[in-house]
């Protein structure tokens, strides 16, 4: 260890403002990019998957259209 | 060999091969970042002439490694696609441009201010510094250009040329300390000769070099992937995908 303290870890031997603002950057970016990539992917999927409901509803809609006069025509 | 290139186009094959490729290189990046910076913050001695100030090493040098090799990457995908038409090299080469331009932000930004403590100014007009500034614009100018046509394929083409012209920078930005000797010192990190700091120093610097290279390959591979939905959404192979997942 090279530092006999917190708080001299924190201090950074005076240098802190410098230390610690380079890494906080850095390490934040890092993990926006990571959340930024992460959110992306969750959108698509989500977005593909609502138009393949859509697709999917609008098709069975189109069943019973050219279905449902038949029947009815049974029915009657 | 060819055969094998011609896979890698195929949007479809690079989708199901990265997602396998994916967890290693997250797994590497995690796992060498976070040691690197418990060992460079905590346990690396402090340097004899700059004290704990030189512990911005630790993200300086990695960030401006993937700077540059980030941009070199996206110059070798934009010829990719020039040549041979494969649109994955030109989806990777989208996706890369904003992590490289952050990847030089965080270079330039770390160096100011590591400079205040031991050059005694942020900023001053050194070659190396000022090419960086030069990468910087570059990628940007990469990311506005890709965003100003309404096609995709002149867009496309119009960033591979950017890219495989800018790239002559990079020669530049790594000689620029040999030729111009002013501000910022040589390399003090290589991979072929002896390290010039004790090895306490030095291992935690490669750690971190190599976390941020797995960090740059599994954030392209994930991003590339979805560019790849984006792109195929009307395929039939991707509909297919949104199907079984349901």
């Amino acid at each position: 260890m090279a530092f006999d303290s917190f708080a001299a870890f924190i201090a950074m031997g005076g240098h802190a403002p410098y230390v610690w603002s380079s890494w906080v950057i850095t390490l934040l970016l890092i993990l926006g990019l990571v959340w930024h990539a992460r959110f992306e992917r969750r959108q698509l999927v989500e977005s593909l998957k609502r138009r393949a409901r859509r697709e999917r509803a609008r098709q069975q809609q189109g069943e019973q259209a050219t279905v449902y006069p038949v029947d009815q025509g049974e029915s009657s | 060999m060819w055969s094998f290139i011609h896979k890698l186009g195929s949007p479809k094959w690079f989708y199901r091969i990265s997602a396998k490729l994916q967890p290693w290189f997250w797994v590497a990046a995690a796992g060498l970042i976070v040691v690197g910076t418990v060992w460079g913050l905590l346990f690396a001695p402090a340097d004899y002439q700059q004290g704990n100030s030189f512990r911005i090493i630790y993200v300086h040098v990695p960030a401006a490694f993937l700077a540059q090799s980030i941009f070199v990457s996206m110059a070798v995908a934009g010829l990719v696609f020039m040549v041979w038409k494969i649109k994955v090299a030109d989806m990777a080469a989208a996706v890369m441009a904003p992590l490289g331009a952050a990847m030089t932000f965080v270079s330039l930004f770390s160096g100011a201010v590591w400079g205040v403590p031991t050059w005694g100014t942020w900023w001053m007009w050194d070659a190396r510094l000022t090419s960086m500034l030069i990468l910087l614009f570059l990628y940007l100018g990469v990311i506005a250009l890709r965003g100003a046509f309404t096609s995709r394929d002149s867009a496309s083409r119009a960033a591979s040329v950017l890219a495989m012209v800018g790239v002559i920078n990079i020669p530049i930005i790594k000689y620029s300390v040999d030729w111009w000797y002013t501000l910022h010192q040589p390399a003090t990190f290589t991979i072929t000769s002896r390290p010039a700091m004790p090895m306490d120093m030095w291992l935690p610097l490669l750690m971190m070099v190599l976390g941020f290279y797995s960090f740059f390959i599994a954030l392209t591979l994930m991003r590339t992937r979805n560019e790849i939905l984006r792109r195929e959404s009307n395929k039939r192979w991707v509909r297919e995908l949104v199907e079984e997942a349901k």
